[in-house]
């Protein structure tokens, strides 16, 4: 089984196994797994005795789950407004071009998955850049592939 | 072996024992160390202060403070000397051992490294001097830079859970609530209910248990106070929800926060650890008989879940989905039970108002207004940060005075207040008193307290067409006028903004907005056509320039520009070119390019990259 079984049993039992910590259950296998996979989701279901449906139903809801695996490294761009005011929607635009794909996406190669966020609070330094958690601030089109590169 | 209270004076003289340790002459260092200046690299920098000041033998001399949030986020990584503080802005590792030789030796200070005016060139050397400090009155957020929020030691020894311990040896739980209604404090989230009705209707209704609530889930885009608390001070917030507690009979808390904010998740886990350890949180609290649990829960990601019921839902680990409040929340909350919610910077006020007073607090602010509030002042702004003024100081002063008006010397256009949930405020009303109702008169709202600023170079459909899709997306779905309401105003908005407006758009959004307003079962629909219609109010003329003439007159909308290379100001220096994503920019060196605008995306790196401006949009 690709769900390591030890680990669900872990979380489920820091969250003491309630439905009421379905939400911090959830977040916490994703930060494991990178994901949310179907076969995990399934064994919280049984665990927690509640519809799989109704997991369904709150993995989709919250923008921070993902059932689909994730790239080697996470690209967020902030759109919060006042990043969108500094233009980060072309900051947006140029990595949906360079990249060949668009926001919520993760490349083929699975080497970047590519979000947007809502304002991360770091207004100062918009337009705003995190790649796998570390801030690059006062972004500019032109910065943006040397800095990709890095990662590759 | 941390002490655990068993009583109020044990705390006391803790406390006392706590101030005398520490000499006030005695020369530290406060390192801001929120998000805003960790992604400028304050950790570096802190760990270089720590590693030199072993080098140098400095240990016993000089201490050093990792703090949250000063504000001044701009000018990032911000140092502080105390006790003279004396503000070095922008510090590098590389500053680090000169600046603790300065101290070390008491004299001199490194001109560079402060506050240059912009216009007199004077060098300033003292925080409280800088104008971005000099006009803000910061009594909520002003110990941010006196402690580390990581130790509550810090907390207690400037006065922390004194306001637990006056409410718990003199007050009765009336008192409070009547003091915080004489307070006049309104909720800080946004809505601005009285804070303390609404305690009184929580302590009143019936129910086997009750809880009190945080709302940190600081959904609003461009606004970040709630979070610099929490990282920066969360013992203030703990102590305001313990006062809480105690006035409304709860045993049982919740601080509701974004996932996306794990530094104050951290700093507030840390918190609330240490609170248990001493006995401030837990069974028979100081001997008084006052039992109250905190705990954290993260939220996933929904700007809906800043609504009371969503939340409440959300807590019980379902979908973030509001309910009609025809019950109201103090009455049937979370699990069914009476719960009362507050705002982070709500609950931060609490202690300050008992220590201090209901007559000092309602010296501050305006008449339907009392306090202070913090704004977190961002966009096309001088100084960006976080800065607590007053409630009615003007816009002009906070954004002229405070914020050092618009960079690169162009022209204020706006400022958008409120988030999704606000308005646009043009340059006429510059001199609005900002209070609850001032603002909400202007077509806007106070909301959570973002502001943001917009210069000339912003479009205001495109600003509406923003905030409309950031509610579409994050709109529930449960009713249909929001639901349907901002799919269709997003649609025409997305017209307009392509050239492909027709007449009666205009009277069709704001048909469309009545009914929201009307109709929506909570506060997000219902306010979610503010955007739309102030910027209908102030900027009419730009919504018929892009339907009637089909063009932009901010020369933002991208299908109704189009670039160009000026060949008598192109130098050939390729810079352009080399930045393209689509190649659509050809030329030899050193001779004029040209650019392709079939291939062109308008993505403007071109015109970023050029020092000749020679790229043209028309």
């Amino acid at each position: 089984m690709l769900v390591e079984v030890e680990a669900l049993d872990e979380i489920l039992r820091k969250h003491g196994y309630q439905r009421a910590g379905l939400i911090g259950i959830l977040q916490d296998i994703q930060s494991r797994m990178n994901y949310l996979p179907r076969k995990a989701l399934q064994y919280v279901s049984q665990c927690l005795e509640i519809p799989l449906s109704e997991i369904y139903e709150v993995a989709t809801f919250y923008k921070a789950f993902h059932l689909e695996p994730r790239g080697k490294h996470t690209i967020q761009v902030c759109l919060g407004t006042a990043c969108h005011v500094r233009g980060s929607q072309r900051i947006l635009s140029y990595l949906e071009t360079l990249l060949d794909v668009k926001a919520g996406g993760t490349t083929k190669d699975l080497s970047f998955s590519l979000e947007t966020v809502n304002c991360l609070g770091a207004c100062a330094l918009g337009p705003l850049l995190v790649i796998d958690r570390k801030y690059y601030g006062k972004m500019e089109t032109g910065k943006i592939e040397s800095l990709l590169k890095k990662y590759q | 072996m941390s002490p655990h209270f068993r009583t109020i004076s044990e705390l006391r003289s803790f406390r006392e024992g706590l101030k005398k340790a520490r000499d006030p002459e005695s020369p530290w260092i406060a390192i801001c160390c929120g998000t805003g200046c960790q992604a400028c690299g304050a950790l570096e920098v802190l760990e270089a202060f720590r590693e030199k000041i072993q080098e140098m033998g400095l240990k016993d001399q000089i201490g050093i403070r990792a703090t949250g949030c000063h504000g001044f986020c701009e000018r990032g990584p911000l140092v502080v000397i105390r006790p003279q503080k004396i503000c070095y802005m922008n510090v590098t590792t590389e500053d680090v051992s000169e600046i603790l030789h300065q101290v070390a030796n008491g004299g001199g200070v490194i001109e560079r490294l402060l506050y240059q005016d912009p216009l007199s060139k004077q060098r300033i050397l003292y925080e409280e001097e800088i104008p971005f400090y000099k006009f803000q009155q910061r009594i909520v957020f002003g110990n941010n830079g006196e402690i580390d929020p990581t130790d509550i030691d810090d907390y207690i020894r400037i006065g922390g859970y004194q306001a637990l311990e006056k409410v718990l040896s003199t007050m009765t739980p009336e008192a409070v609530i009547q003091t915080i209604k004489d307070s006049g404090l309104r909720g800080r989230g946004g809505g601005g209910f009285p804070t303390g009705i609404k305690w009184e209707a929580c302590r009143r209704a019936k129910g086997k248990e009750k809880f009190v609530i945080c709302n940190a889930d600081e959904g609003d885009p461009g606004a970040y106070m709630d979070r610099s608390l929490l990282e920066g001070n969360p013992h203030s917030v703990i102590e305001g929800m313990l006062i809480g507690a105690y006035a409304i009979g709860s045993e049982e808390g919740y601080v509701y926060v974004r996932n996306e904010y794990p530094l104050a998740i951290s700093n507030l886990t840390c918190a609330l650890d240490q609170a248990r350890a001493y006995g401030l949180l837990g069974k028979n609290i100081l001997g008084s008989g006052l039992n109250f649990q905190i705990k954290i829960s993260r939220g996933g990601g929904a700007f809906v879940c800043g609504e009371s019921t969503a939340l409440m839902a959300s807590l019980e680990g379902r979908v973030g989905e509001p309910r009609a409040k025809y019950i109201h929340t103090v009455e049937q909350g979370l699990w069914n039970q009476p719960s009362n919610l507050n705002n982070v910077e709500t609950w931060a006020n609490v202690p300050i108002i008992i220590n201090r007073g209901v007559e000092w607090y309602t010296s501050i602010g305006t008449e339907g207004s009392k306090g202070t509030k913090i704004f977190s002042l961002v966009g096309k702004i001088n100084h960006t940060g976080l800065v607590e003024v007053p409630m009615g100081m003007t816009l002009r002063q906070i954004i002229f005075d405070i914020g050092g008006g618009i960079p690169k010397g162009k022209r204020f256009k706006a400022v958008q207040t409120g988030g999704p949930s606000g308005g646009c405020i043009p340059e006429s009303l510059l001199d609005l008193p900002v209070d609850f109702d001032r603002l909400q008169e202007a077509g806007s709202m106070m909301g959570s307290g973002g502001m943001i600023v917009m210069d000339e170079d912003n479009c205001m459909v495109d600003m509406a067409r923003y905030f409309v899709h950031f509610l579409e997306e994050e709109s529930c779905g449960k009713c249909t006028p929001c639901r349907e309401g901002l799919h269709q105003m997003g649609r025409i908005l997305n017209r307009i903004c392509r050239g492909e407006g027709k007449e009666g758009d205009i009277e069709l959004l704001e048909d469309l907005s009545l009914v929201m307003i009307e109709s929506s079962l909570c506060g997000l629909g219902l306010t979610a056509p503010n955007p739309v219609l102030s910027t209908l109010r102030y900027f009419r003329e730009e919504y018929e320039a892009h339907i009637e003439e089909k063009r932009c007159p901010a020369k933002f909308c991208r299908d109704l520009i189009s670039f160009s290379i000026r060949p008598e100001k192109c130098t050939g220096c390729g810079a352009c070119a080399r930045v393209c994503p689509t190649q659509a920019i050809k030329g030899e060196r050193k001779k004029a390019h040209f650019l392709e605008s079939q291939k062109c995306v308008k993505c403007k790196a071109c015109v970023e990259a050029c020092k000749f401006e020679a790229i043209e949009i028309d």
